[in-house]
Formats: structure tokens, sequence, C-alpha cells
């Protein structure tokens, strides 16, 4: 498989670490009064889709960077690729 | 029909007009005590077992396509019970010794092959971890030997014991381990299953569960409803596709696994081997294919094929350990969908929905489980109490910390 990473093109898909899915960007909150249900579920349950899945892919022989990868489980295509940190950032989860 | 060796001849002389098929084809019947979805290894055996040993009537196997297509018919075929941790070892165990009087028992050849498997050990911490292991096998009644480098340059002359990165300092030997006809397994309980009532119902996908008050009572499929007391979901690999349709979020997440086996060859493994450290096993068939395999690709996949990266890993750790490989050419290569769980254990267990059951997350070890998969599915299903072998095997594990970590990864499902 190819990413095509945002910053640096084309990469190949051994050069990443694959790190889940995407939804992890959404750690609860450690606060609310059933945090300890909401750590189980983010902690141990998957939707696991056969289709489309977003995912996380950390460049460990690269950049470092984080991408969000969104990719056909059914046929391993990828449709779209972007940094992690712009992901969370539109989804009110970071700065 | 029992088969023996007087009936081969008795057919051989009769122009084999005699042989009749090993299972029915029956139509689906409105409703049954127990629905089994699932007609791979684990299913076949659960139904064999709901029969033959809890004495269960009325049960059907639901088969998306034919019995034996899935898994059962994509491994590597190698059967063991080389596990550490107490959750898992008496499970493993019990699951060998049903495999040793599997045969008498269903009346079929599954080519048994008790040839012994070796786990190769390269650095000292790995012997301490190796020994400790031997020994946690043979308190739960198991055999395991530690092996002299000496002793496996007698037994495998043609190994590489002096890699520079992985030197082969022993190995620690389970004697009773080996290789099965893994889609003998499939049709020799399928057959066995048949026999005592059992409706394998194939090309019959489930579409959907019936619910009742919050109470599964059947199940939709693609050759109508079928309504049940119990309904048993029994589909590693597609675990998550078929719960969703109860609505339910499982532990596991989907891998793909790749295989490979050679063009055939004359005697030359006797055994099974496993290099662990550079993520290579092999055994030889008993059609003379090098039979091979390594890591999981590490990444969501429902597609049944892997990667190249993958390919040249287990090649790599395969030329590594086992240069003369390199000589013999691939000839197939292909890969299976795994259930791969939080901790790299299964769940057998009830769910939440009441009359709904599961046994999944086999992670890559489903097949040597599958006699006491389906013995202690059996049992959960026939008496509500999971087999004595199988407590651990439960969904709130997870939640109260009682994850059965053999490989101690976390809930990372691709690296166990």
């Amino acid at each position: 498989m190819l990413i095509n990473h945002p910053l640096l093109g084309p990469r190949d898909a051994a050069e990443f670490t694959y790190m889940g899915d995407a939804s992890l960007i959404h750690r609860p909150d450690w606060q609310a009064s059933d945090a300890a249900a909401q750590f189980a579920d983010y902690g141990y349950l998957r939707d696991n889709p056969a289709g489309l899945h977003r995912e996380l892919w950390f460049h460990e022989g690269g950049d470092r960077s984080w991408l969000v990868v969104t990719r056909d489980t059914t046929t391993h295509e990828i449709t779209q690729v972007e940094l992690a940190r712009d992901v969370a950032r539109r989804e009110g989860r970071s700065t | 029909m029992r088969y023996s060796g007087f009936r081969v001849i008795k057919e051989a002389l009769t122009g084999h007009r005699g042989w009749g098929p090993a299972w029915r084809d029956p139509e689906p019947q409105p409703a049954y005590d127990i629905v089994i979805i699932g007609g791979g290894g684990h299913g076949l055996a659960t139904a064999y077992y709901l029969a033959s040993v809890y004495g269960q009537k009325r049960i059907a196997v639901l088969e998306k396509g034919w019995i034996g297509g899935g898994n059962v018919g994509r491994n590597t075929t190698i059967i063991r019970s080389n596990y550490l941790l107490d959750g898992n070892e008496p499970f493993y165990e019990f699951s060998l010794k049903l495999w040793e009087g599997l045969e008498q028992e269903l009346n079929y050849n599954a080519m048994v092959s008790q040839r012994g498997i070796l786990n190769l050990i390269h650095t000292d911490a790995q012997r301490d971890a190796f020994i400790r292991r031997g020994n946690a096998m043979i308190l739960n009644g198991a055999d395991a030997e530690l092996l002299s480098t000496e002793q496996i340059k007698a037994r495998y002359p043609f190994l590489n014991t002096e890699n520079a990165r992985f030197p082969i300092k022993g190995g620690l030997a389970q004697h009773r381990g080996g290789t099965v006809r893994h889609d003998a397994v499939a049709w020799g309980y399928a057959r066995g299953a048949d026999r005592l009532g059992v409706d394998i119902i194939q090309n019959c996908e489930v579409t959907g569960f019936v619910m009742e008050g919050g109470t599964c009572t059947g199940v939709e499929t693609s050759r109508g409803t079928i309504k049940a007391a119990k309904v048993a979901s029994c589909v590693a690999g597609s675990s998550s596709r078929v719960m969703e349709k109860a609505g339910m979020r499982l532990p596991i997440e989907s891998h793909v696994l790749q295989a490979f086996v050679s063009e055939g060859l004359k005697p030359l493994l006797p055994g099974v081997i496993t290099f662990g450290a550079g993520h290579f096993y092999c055994s030889q068939s008993d059609k003379g294919g090098l039979v091979f395999g390594g890591d999981i690709d590490g990444y969501n996949s429902y597609a049944q094929r892997g990667n190249l990266p993958v390919v040249e890993d287990v090649c790599e750790g395969g030329m590594a350990i086992f240069p003369n490989l390199g000589r013999a050419r691939l000839l197939r290569m292909w890969g299976g969908i795994m259930d791969m769980s939080m901790d790299g254990s299964p769940i057998i267990d009830r769910t939440h929905v009441g009359g709904l059951y599961f046994n999944g997350g086999w992670c890559y070890g489903g097949f040597k489980a599958t006699p006491a998969s389906g013995y202690v599915y059996a049992h959960l299903l026939a008496t509500g109490q999971p087999h004595p072998t199988a407590t651990a095997y439960r969904f709130d594990r997870f939640n109260r910390g009682l994850m059965i970590d053999e490989k101690g990864m976390g809930n990372q499902p691709n690296l166990h």
C-alpha cells in the first residue's frame, strides 16, 4: 500500500506504524461521572467496519507525523489522507 | 455409513458405487432449539458436541457459503498446547487431548500427526521465559522438553544455528504437538454432527437477529426467518459484522494473516519449527509442501489478501534460519481474516442479549482450539455455565482488568 502523505507525497505503508481506529483521537473526559465506563469503551471496543475505515498511521520511519487515513478494509484502497493534527483541531480536540 | 479398511476394499472391488454423501443437504426448518451461525470448524464442532455429549436435539448450523470455506481451510494446520497463562493452558491442553482421540471418535481420517513442535531459543532471557512456560505446561498436564542446540541439530541438521543476530541456543519442544489435515476436521465434524441429526444448511447467510422484548428468538437469513431458543454466533473473522446486527461492538479488530506453501518436496522437515524472533514458522505437509507463515499484516482488513512487505519479512525470517528454503519455489500464498482481540485470547460467553451467545476473538490461534472450542461452547449452550477449562473467556474481563495477555502487549490487537 502507498499512503499519500500530505507533506511528503506517496510513501510506502511499511514506513508507518498502524495505531488503530481514528476515533481514538476522542479520549474521554476523565472527570465525567461515568469516566470508567467511557474509558472501558475507549480502550477496548471498536466498530471494526467492513468498508470505509478512518484510522491512525504513525510515520515512524519518516517525519514522525500522525495521519488519519480513510481506507476501505475490503479492498485496501485509500481514499483520503490528512494530518491527524488537522483532524483533531477540526473536531475540537486540539488548539 | 461407517468408514473402514474393509469398506475401502469392498468399494474398490465393486466400482466405488456404494459411497454416499457424507452429510445431507436439508431445507431449513422454521424453528430449532439451537441455531449456530457459522459452518467453520468451531461451529461444526459445537453442533457435534451439543448432539453427542450434551444430548441436544433440533440443532442447525447456518453457513453463508460452504462449510469449511473460511479459516478452517486457510490456516497452517498446527496443533499444540504450549501456553503459559492459567486462563489458557488448561483449555488448550483439553483441546490437544480431544485431538488425540478425534479420528476414532468421528470415524474419520483427519490425519492427526503428532510430529512435535519446537520453539527456538536465541538468548538467555528467552530460555528463562521458555523454561517457565514449559513448567506451566507440565503443571497443567501437558508435555514439554527443553532441548539443547545439539539435540536440535540432530533432528534438524539443515537449520542455521550460527545466525549472527539469532543464533539457536536451544528450544522448547512439545512432542505431542503436530499437524492435522484442516479440511478433514470440518468434514469429519460435519459428518459426525449430521449423523446425529444436526441440519447443516449451506448458502444461508444470516442477515439479522429476531428480537422480541430484548431477547433474541431467531435469525433472519437469506433463506427466510429461522426461530431458535438459543442463537450461537461462531464466525471468527467476521464477528464484528455479525454481532453489529445485534447492536454490539466487540473488543476485536479484524486483521489479515498471510500463509504460504512451497512446491512439493521430498521429506525434509520432520516436525513443526517456530522462529518467533524472526516471525517465521514452518512445517511440511504430507503432500510435501513446506507450509509456512509469520506475522499478521497489522492493519484492519476484511480482504483475505495481504501486502508484499509482510511476504518479504516472512521469507527473510525463513532464509535466516532455514537457508535451503531458498531453493524451493513458492507455490501459493493466501490470506485469512482474524478476529484479533484486545488481549490476544478468545471470548466464549453469553451476551447481554438473552438467548444470544458468542464465540470468537481467536486471533491467529483458532485452528488448534477447534475441538475444545466446540466442546466448551456446547457446554455453555446446554448448561448455561462456562466449562471448567473456559471460565476466563468472558466478555467482562477487559473492564475488570482480568485480561489473558500471553504476549503482554496490552490492548493493541495488531501486536498479539
